[in-house]
Order: structure tokens, then C-alpha cells, then sequence
């Protein structure tokens, strides 16, 4: 009963249940961020003006405190998972729509000129040219957004175990087991060293074509 | 044909790029638009394909007003090559050359049956073709570009500066590559260049715009080069137009002279002969190729020390050569004579600079004499 992956049972999951849990909570809401930061990121492209205010609403709910967003949430959503993964989604649009707008703005005016020249129009140019040169930049953001994320769902213990990995802090202190800590902290980080590593890979798979100078530089 | 008619483009902060432009590019040439930077060139060729729209007047392809199609259609039909080639860098070469084939729904494997073919065309090895972009050099990036824009077969094919990022002797190959190339597919192309020695080397017609997108002079290369029409085309000519336009006339009317030529084995009765004929005589080898210039007394019958002998310069063949490379080989000779040479690099003749002067003036005299007859007509 006191070994390490040994969790009490109000936790109502085993370690391996918390893991899952932990991954779906931390990854779904990035997904989201990228379904909702791509179609933004593109308007703020094709209309210069509208990219300074979106930067400036997205840097202002990245201040809000998820606890804050809880309170709200909760009347909505109760204590559920779905509450915890809102703000995560909503926080990593602050590192997700910079990251694909730059990217997309990266591709090089010449580029362009060509895919214009050789009759592409806009939706193909955009599909099959500037997002796939985006990818990298792209990636970079996910890598950052999807580590924060895993870390961040550990909050979800304030509402009621909603925290996956994170509840086990509460338990350490409940049951005076240190060791669950210990637990969940490094848990948490080998999923994040885990998942960007996951990244990394994909990067490499999608960019066969980048000099192996700049895919070094991680 | 294209027909630009009086086309003026002012972009929305007032800027004029064109000017009442007129042109009339005509079918399976190169028509060269040559001018300093800013002077619209770009403007004019992105015209053509609608990426810049005029202001005003129109442009007509094949009597058509190309507004009467959909753009992305025309763009289709027209070729484009840019300077640093545009490539997608994402792309393999096989699939960049490939890209427009796809776009009008070809096949991917046609497709790629298409670019493999052009690939040789245009002097690409096909080991490139999965390769990206970043593994190729300059050169290489350009052939790919032109390989892209030849891809769907389109009638036309616009090149705006496409040679001028890379190295002298790289773009020296390109250029005659697009000469050859052109020589079997015979496109017209309108190519945008600020280098008037490659206008007056790849042009049928050249357009020389001046600052402001107003046409200062369009005619042959020649011409330009023969009648400048004012001092700001004579000025773009550059100093030395006079030595460019012997590039036009043939080396082939050239009268040259055998007596000064002697083989190596040449016995003593002909050595003293020949000594007789010019002040220096030019040693072949047996088969006939040149080995250099000596004068007749340091030369002994059967004992021809080679090392001895005074470098021969660059040979011309007057079969294909012009008389700027006649005369240049005479002014790089020692003797002031140029050596004749035939396919094979054997010795035809010789001639003097005195000679090729003559011929200079004689080809001058005939032109002002043709032109005389144009204008009278
Ligand atoms: N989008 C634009 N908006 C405003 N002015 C422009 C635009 N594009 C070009 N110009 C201006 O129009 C003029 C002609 O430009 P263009 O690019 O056609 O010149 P160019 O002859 O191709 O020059 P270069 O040899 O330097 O390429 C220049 O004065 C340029 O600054
Ligand atoms: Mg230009």
C-alpha cells in the first residue's frame, strides 16, 4: 500500500488511469487551440490591422488566473474535466496564433510571386504552400503550448480531482505521503519531456526538406 | 501575338511604373525588356499574366483581351521564371517541376513522367529529382525554374531576371541553354533583364524602357546597338557598343591567307618560300592545328623548337563565329593576326587586323545602305 505507484483509492484512479487522464486533459485543449488558432491566424494575415488587437485579447486571457476561469466555468460545465481544459485551450492561443502567423508571413515573397504566377489561388495557395512551409514554426509553438498545457492541468485538483497527476499532491498532504508529490512532479515532467520529444519526431517526418543545419538547432 | 497597347500602370500611392506603354511582342522570339531599376519592367511582365492589373489600356493575346479569361487559366498558359527561381522548398524537384501539370489535373504519375523529361531538357541530371531545393546550387535552382515554367507546354514564357543571381560563367551557360531550348521549342518569351549585354545576346527584339515606364527605343539588337535612338539609349549602350554590334556580323566573308601557314615537317625549299609571304609565319602540327607564330629565320626545317614559338592567341572559325571574336583574336594576337580555324580546330587561314578593319567598314556601309532602303520604302 506505500509503494510508489501505489495511490490511495479516492483518487479513484490507478497511476496508469491518472497518466491517460493527464494526457487527455493536457493535449485535448491544444488541439482545440490549433483547430481555433489556424482559421484566426489566417485572418490576421490576410488583415494586417486585425493582428495587434488578437495578440492583445489573447495576452489578456493568459493573464486571467485559471481559478478565475473555474468560478465562471463551474456554472456551466460543474466540476468536470471539460472545465479544467477550457482555459488550457484558451491559454495556448497566446503561443499558438503568433507562432502560425509568423510562420505563414515567413514563407519569402518569392515563393509566392510564383505559386500567384503558376495560377494557384488563394485557398490552394494557402493549403499547399504557405502552411506547409509553416510547419516548422507551427510545431515550435505546439512544442511550448503542449508542454505548459500538461504542466498546467495539474490546477484541475482545486476544482475536486479534476487535476489527473495533480491530485496526488493533495493526497500527499492528506495522507502525509511525500512520496505521491515526488510522484506526480516527475510524472508530469517525463510526459512533457515525452510528448515534445513526440513533437520533434513529427517535425522531422513532415520536413524532410530542411537543410539539416536548421532542424539541428532544436 | 502580344499586343500591349497604351497601357499605363500608377500604383495607389501615386507611383507611375508604365507609362503609355505600346509593344507588340511577336510569336516564337525573345523580346527583351532592358532598362534601369525601377523603370517597370517587372510591372510590365506581370502585366502580361495579370498578377499587376493596368491602370489603363489593355492587353491582348492573340487579338484577345486576356481579361476575357480566367485569370487563373491565363497564368496557367504563361510560364514563370523569377531570379532565385521561386522554388518550393518544400517540395522535391521532381514535384516542383511538376506543379503546374498537376494544377490542370494531369495525372501525378504524367505528371512526373513530364518533369523527368524536362529535367534532361534542361540540362538537369534525373539523379536530382528527389532531392529538395536547399541541396541544389544557384544554377541548378534556376534549370529547375525554367524546367517548372516549361512543364504544361505553355505557349508563353515570362522570365523576369532569372539569371541574374548567379555567377558570370553560370549565367553564360544558362543563357545559351535558353537559346538552345528555344531553338527546339521556339516559346515566346518575354524576358526582363537590367544587363544589356544579355539583351543584346538573347533578344530578337529588345525594349529599352527609361525610368518613369516610358519606351525609349524598341528594335533588333542590332539596330539598337547600330542607331541608337538618343543619348539615353546610346548612354544604356554603354562605352564600347561599337565592339558589341560586331557580334552581328558574320566572320564567314573574311578574305584570309594560307601563305603564312606552315606545318612543323614543312621541308627547307617551302620555309624559304613562305618567307617570302608575310613577316611572321604560323607553325601547325602535322594535323593541321596551330601551334604559334614565328618569324621565318628562328624557324629550321625539321628541327622546329615549339617552345620558342610566340602564343597563336584564340582562334575563331569563321563558319560560326562574328567578327568581334575575329578581331578580338587579332588583338590578343602578338602578330596582330588573327588564326582561321575549322570545326575541328585545324587551321583555315590567317588574317590581319588590317583586313578585319576593312570588313568592319564594308559591313557598316552595307547596313547603312540597307537601312537607307527600309526608310525609302
Ligand atoms: N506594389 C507597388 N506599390 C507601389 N509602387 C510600386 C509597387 N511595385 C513597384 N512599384 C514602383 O514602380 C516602379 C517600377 O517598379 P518595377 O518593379 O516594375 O521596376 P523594375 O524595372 O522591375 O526594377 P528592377 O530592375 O529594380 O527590378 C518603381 O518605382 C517601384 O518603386
Ligand atoms: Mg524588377
Amino acid at each position: 500500500m506505500n509503494g510508489f505507484f501505489d495511490l490511495p483509492s479516492d483518487l479513484q484512479y490507478g497511476y496508469l488511469g491518472l497518466v491517460g487522464l493527464h494526457l487527455r486533459e493536457g493535449l485535448i485543449p491544444v488541439l482545440a487551440g490549433l483547430l481555433i488558432a489556424l482559421p484566426v491566424a489566417q485572418l490576421c494575415v490576410r488583415f494586417r490591422w486585425v493582428y495587434p488587437p488578437v495578440l492583445g485579447l489573447t495576452t489578456v486571457l493568459y493573464s486571467i488566473p485559471s481559478l478565475a476561469f473555474f468560478v465562471v466555468l463551474i456554472d456551466y460545465f460543474g466540476q468536470s474535466e471539460t472545465t479544467v481544459m477550457v482555459p488550457l485551450a484558451i491559454y495556448s492561443l497566446v503561443v499558438l496564433v503568433p507562432a502560425i502567423v509568423d510562420g505563414v508571413r515567413s514563407v519569402p515573397q518569392d515563393t509566392l510571386a510564383a505559386a500567384r504566377a503558376m495560377g494557384f489561388g488563394p485557398v490552394r495557395r494557402y493549403l499547399q504552400v504557405q502552411l506547409p512551409i509553416a510547419v516548422p514554426a507551427i510545431i515550435a509553438g505546439l512544442r511550448v503550448a503542449t508542454v505548459s498545457s500538461l504542466s498546467l492541468v495539474s490546477v484541475g485538483m482545486l476544482i475536486g480531482n479534476q487535476g489527473a497527476l495533480g491530485n496526488m499532491l493533495y493526497s500527499a498532504t492528506t495522507y502525509n505521503r511525500p512520496a505521491l508529490a515526488v510522484n506526480s512532479v516527475l510524472t508530469t515532467a517525463v510526459l512533457g519531456v515525452l510528448a515534445d520529444a513526440l513533437l520533434v519526431l513529427v517535425r522531422r517526418l513532415l520536413t524532410p526538406w530542411m537543410p539539416p543545419t536548421k532542424g539541428a538547432a532544436r | 501575338m502580344i499586343r500591349i497597347d497604351s497601357v499605363t500602370k500608377r500604383y495607389p500611392d501615386g507611383t507611375v511604373a508604365v507609362d503609355r506603354l505600346s509593344l507588340d511582342i511577336p510569336d516564337r522570339a525573345i523580346t527583351v525588356l532592358v532598362g534601369p531599376s525601377g523603370c517597370g519592367k517587372t510591372t510590365t511582365l506581370r502585366m502580361i499574366n495579370r498578377m499587376v492589373e493596368p491602370s489603363e489600356g489593355s492587353i491582348l493575346l492573340d487579338g484577345r483581351d486576356i481579361r476575357q479569361q480566367p485569370v487563373n487559366t491565363l497564368r496557367r498558359s504563361m510560364g514563370y521564371v523569377i531570379q532565385n527561381a521561386g522554388l518550393f522548398q518544400h517540395r522535391t524537384i521532381l514535384d516542383n517541376i511538376a506543379t503546374v501539370p498537376r494544377l490542370l489535373g494531369w495525372s501525378k504519375q504524367k505528371a512526373r513522367d513530364r518533369a523527368a523529361e524536362l529535367m534532361a531538357r534542361v540540362g538537369l541530371d534525373t539523379s536530382l529529382a528527389k532531392r529538395y531545393p536547399y541541396q541544389l546550387s544557384g544554377g541548378q535552382q534556376q534549370r529547375v525554374g525554367v524546367a517548372r515554367a516549361l512543364a504544361a507546354d505553355p505557349p508563353v514564357l515570362l522570365m523576369d531576371e532569372p539569371f541574374s543571381a548567379v555567377d558570370p560563367v553560370v549565367r553564360k551557360g544558362l543563357q545559351d541553354e535558353l537559346l538552345r531550348i528555344q531553338d527546339e521549342l521556339g516559346k515566346t518569351i518575354v524576358f526582363v533583364t537590367h544587363d544589356i549585354d544579355e539583351a543584346v545576346k538573347l533578344g530578337t527584339m529588345v525594349a529599352v524602357l527609361r525610368t518613369g515606364g516610358r519606351l525609349a527605343q524598341f528594335a533588333p539588337p542590332a539596330e539598337l546597338l547600330s542607331a541608337p535612338a538618343d543619348s539615353f539609349v546610346e548612354d544604356f549602350l554603354g562605352a564600347d557598343r561599337g565592339i558589341r554590334r560586331l557580334s552581328f556580323f558574320s566572320a564567314g566573308s573574311l578574305e584570309l591567307q594560307t601563305a603564312p601557314v606552315v606545318s612543323v615537317d614543312a621541308d627547307a625549299a617551302t620555309l624559304a618560300a613562305r618567307a617570302e609571304a608575310a613577316p611572321y609565319l604560323l607553325v601547325t602540327d602535322s594535323d593541321g592545328r596551330p601551334l604559334g607564330w614565328s618569324e621565318p629565320d628562328g624557324l629550321t626545317a625539321g628541327a622546329v623548337d615549339r617552345d620558342r614559338l610566340l602564343d597563336h592567341g584564340r582562334p575563331f572559325a569563321p563558319a560560326t563565329d562574328s567578327l568581334r571574336a575575329a578581331l578580338d583574336g587579332a588583338v590578343l594576337s602578338p602578330t596582330g593576326w588573327a588564326v582561321a580555324v575549322d570545326g575541328e580546330g585545324r587551321v583555315v587561314g590567317v588574317v590581319s587586323q588590317q583586313v578585319i578593319g576593312e570588313a568592319i567598314r564594308a559591313a557598316h556601309t552595307r547596313v547603312a545602305r540597307d537601312s537607307a532602303v527600309k526608310a525609302a520604302r
